[in-house]
């Protein structure tokens, strides 16, 4: 004990090591009402962590080459001792890393998590979502599979509905003039080197930022308002180690899950794996129907449902993208005089409500194939999407909001 | 107000509807198959290296893999192809150039071929050959119309023709008649094809045998584990008021 | 903080959650040690080998592959048994006391059956492949060579049970691989389980 605290010693006047551990974790004060909602931030950097450790034991057996990538896929799957489980952690984790963003995202929505001072917070957030999607998508090319194959070539292919630029653009990307081993290749670097260390770097900036103005919490009020003599907020806790123990309880729930998964149905009835990614990449045959893997279909059928205007498929490319983006511009759109959806008035939760709706129809629908019908569908439901966003300055300042409490609600 | 909680609705209704018009696809057979039956797989295992291996590859099977499912080192040595080893991989006696210049076509690898194709499609698609006379191999497929692949299932299974009944209110059924038995009655052939899709699915992923066993025992610790993180948690929180 | 919580039943649960966290992380990192093992295809191109020694000329030498390694099997004249024999006092490790070899084929000959002798062809001392030699007294090895190998490398000298001469560079006799007959005329290497009794 002596020994360590010599050695603590030693190196705390060296660098910062006490000090750290204090702003960050013993005398960083959390807001005491953290609910359900608030568990998805921890877990998220837990899967980035898992992704991380199991693609690292992947790339040990991976082959980058057109010629034997699918190959060294069941190469692993069969042949390297656990090298299933290995494969089926990380596969299982890409998904995973979606359905606990996207809920961590919805959390600071209806909690109004991006509203002043937390702008710059939720900007870098928005970075790594995007950052998240490139990062998902080159890594789905790599089992080199039909739908790998497919599935890029048809994203790629929206790069060349550009104006002008557009054909010599998806060339570029691909380094070909179809998807190739050169395409495998970058793809496989920017996916093991490039975009982790550009996650690791922005997840890192996140949480500095996140450290620096403090948490939001369900009732949307500053618990730095009400503080005691010592400066210490009144209705704040030590993220160590309350809300540490806390999140491990969320940890062991998630992991279950997760488990659940890896074991038992990491196919997820093909949503995970895609059955047609069994078959090898064929360059001279498409299946019978491509979608994309479901965490990025409610963008896709936005992209379908909009028709091509001046014989170009570039607006549709566009709504996409902005679709994609649009949280991005939350912190403008929103004039309530409320954060939290806890004090806001019935015409936000109606439109809140849509929004939910819109996005998971979206999801659905981006996986069926092209029906009148469901194009129909589709374009009224990316109406309600973007609505949402366009009309939110006006129904956010109409609405009848409860007043804030001055303190947190604890039971 | 009004006008909002109408639109909301419509948009309920219109995402729940268009869920449930789900696209119907082929009728398939539910295949007989179970992972936990393993004389059933030992069959199937055996099928599949005397019938299939001719001309299909399984490039990812490794002989020696048969033991996950009971068979010992002698019975897989007598199923091994002259100049094979235990740890060879199944490899098709016919290279596939001149598989493609017989049939027209490179017959596929099987090792995943439950994975992609799954256990009903290969069930149903096994049993569905029929004289066409029109076919360059005199048979026909009602699930894979114009299949290259000869029916070499028909000595056991005997000869099927396709005809078609009409059904009160005029629709029109395709239905598949055993116009010449063959060595095997109906249910001894359907089993067989049982046991080789039940074959074909765990060679399509050998570790799904451990998989769930291990999955068990991850399971049942992660719940003893959340009882002790949950009462550490109750613990240190009421320290908070 | 509130005096009225129980001390004891915090240290006991905070020490039952962390045994129980760390047999989690050991169960985690398990798979992934695992992976670091040599893979089925790795362990089939390991597997043991079969060989036909029936064509083997008597004092020639057949080269197989196992687990990557070059194997020699020797088919030894009475005259080269003969000369083993002779030059106990010149060797390193004569009597095979530092068991490079299975406990079978330690005896004089380090075989099962005195001519055909089977050796792992790779140096002892840096893992070079040396050269067979089975004349005598060739010009370049001087007129003591008994026949043997002879390590390009560094110099090694082998007599022909592979046992090293004093002097060279080697610290021990090449290694005898486990192997068995599966008939007079077909050699296994690499298993010896029928041995094992013997």
């Amino acid at each position: 004990m002596k020994y360590l605290k010599n050695l603590l010693g030693w190196v705390d006047e060296r660098f910062p090591l006490i000090e750290t551990w204090e702003f960050h974790l013993s005398k960083y004060y959390a807001p005491k009402n953290f609910n359900f909602w608030y568990f998805f931030g921890s877990l998220a950097l837990l899967v980035l962590v898992i992704q991380i450790v199991s693609g690292i034991f992947l790339t040990m057996s991976y082959k980058p080459d057109a010629l034997i990538a699918f190959a060294s896929v069941e190469y692993i799957m069969r042949d390297v001792q656990s090298g299933w489980l290995i494969r089926y952690i990380h596969s299982t984790g890409a998904s995973m890393f979606f359905i606990v963003v996207y809920l961590h995202m919805f959390r600071g929505m209806i909690y109004g998590s991006y509203r002043k001072p937390r702008e710059l917070l939720w900007i870098i957030g928005v970075v790594i979502y995007l950052a998240l999607m490139a990062e998902a998508f080159m890594g789905y090319l790599l089992p080199w599979g039909q739908m790998s194959f497919w599935g890029a070539q048809v994203i790629v292919n929206l790069f060349s509905s550009v104006p002008f630029v557009g054909n010599e653009l998806s060339v570029l990307i691909r380094g070909d003039f179809v998807i190739s081993d050169a395409t495998l290749n970058r793809f496989f670097a920017l996916h093991v080197i490039a975009i982790p260390l550009l996650l690791a770097g922005i997840v890192f900036v996140h949480l500095v930022a996140l450290h620096a103005v403090g948490s939001n919490n369900p009732d949307g009020i500053e618990i730095k308002k009400n503080k005691d003599a010592n400066g210490i907020p009144l209705d704040g806790i030590p993220f160590f180690p309350f809300i540490v123990v806390k999140d491990i309880v969320a940890v062991v729930l998630f992991l279950i899950v997760f488990c659940a998964i890896v074991f038992f149905a990491p196919d997820m009835g093909g949503y995970f794996i895609e059955a047609n990614n069994f078959v090898p990449a064929n360059p001279m045959q498409t299946p019978a129907h491509i979608a994309p893997v479901w965490y990025f279909t409610p963008y896709y059928a936005i992209l379908r449902a909009v028709p091509p205007m001046f014989g170009s498929q570039f607006p549709g490319v566009i709504a996409m993208g902005v679709a994609a983006i649009a949280v991005v511009f939350l912190p403008w759109l929103d004039r309530g005089p409320v954060k939290s959806i806890r004090y806001r008035g019935p015409i936000y939760k109606a439109f809140m409500a849509s929004f939910v709706v819109s996005f998971i129809g979206l999801g659905y629908l981006g996986l069926m194939p092209v029906t009148p019908t469901y194009t129909l569908i589709s374009q009224v439901l990316s109406v309600v999407y973007f609505a949402f966003f366009i009309l939110m300055p006006w129904y956010t300042k109409i609405d009848k909001c409860k007043p804030e409490p001055d303190r947190l609600t604890f039971k | 107000m009004k006008l909002i909680k109408k639109l909301w609705v419509l948009v309920l209704f219109s995402t729940v509807s268009a869920m449930a018009f789900a696209s119907s696809e082929a009728h398939l057979d539910k295949a007989p198959a179970s992972l936990s039956d393993q004389a059933s797989l030992q069959r199937g295992a055996k099928f599949f290296v005397v019938n299939c291996i001719a001309c299909h590859s399984a490039a990812y099977m490794r002989y020696n893999r048969l033991a996950d499912i009971g068979m010992t080192e002698a019975e897989i040595k007598t199923l091994l192809p002259e100049g094979s080893k235990l740890g060879s991989t199944m490899k098709a006696a016919m290279d596939s150039e001149s598989a493609k210049m017989a049939f027209g076509a490179a017959p596929p690898d099987l090792s995943v071929i439950a994975r992609s194709r799954g256990n009903d499609w290969l069930y149903t698609y096994l049993r569905s050959f029929y004289a066409d006379a029109t076919r360059p191999n005199g048979v026909n497929n009602v699930l894979f119309p114009l299949v290259a692949m000869p029916n070499i299932l028909g000595g056991l299974q005997g000869e099927q023709a396709l005809v078609v009944e009409k059904h009160e209110g005029g629709h029109e059924v395709q239905m598949l008649k055993l116009t010449t038995p063959g060595s095997m009655t109906t249910a001894e052939f359907d089993a067989t094809v049982g046991d080789l899709v039940n074959y074909l699915d765990f060679m399509g992923e050998p570790a799904k045998l451990v998989r769930y066993k291990i999955g068990y025992i991850v399971l049942g610790f992660l719940f003893l584990l959340l009882i002790l993180t949950y009462a550490l948690k109750k613990e240190f929180w009421k320290d908070i008021h | 903080m509130t005096d009225n919580v129980d001390r004891s039943k915090r240290r006991l649960l905070l020490a039952a959650t962390s045994a129980a966290g760390g047999v989690a992380a050991a169960g985690m990192a398990t798979p992934f040690v695992l992976s670091f093992m040599p893979s089925e295809r790795a362990k089939a191109a390991g597997a043991p080998v079969e060989v036909d020694i029936s064509a083997i000329e008597p004092g020639t030498m057949k080269v197989v592959e196992w687990q990557g390694k070059p194997v020699w099997i020797v088919r030894r004249t009475q005259e080269m048994l003969d000369l083993l024999a002779k030059h106990d006092g010149d060797l390193t490790d004569p009597a095979g006391n530092i068991p490079q070899q299975p406990d079978y084929c330690n005896n004089p000959n380090r075989s099962i059956k005195p001519e055909i002798f089977v050796v792992i062809g790779i140096c002892t001392h840096l893992g070079c492949s040396p050269s067979y030699r089975p004349e005598v007294a060739p010009a370049d090895l001087g007129a003591d060579w008994g026949g043997g190998w002879f390590c390009p490398c560094h110099g090694s000298r082998f007599d022909l049970s592979a046992r090293v001469y004093k002097g060279s560079p080697a610290p021990t006799n090449l290694i005898v691989p486990p192997h068995q007959y599966l008939s007079d005329t077909t050699l296994l290497i690499g298993d010896d389980k029928k041995m094992g009794a013997a």
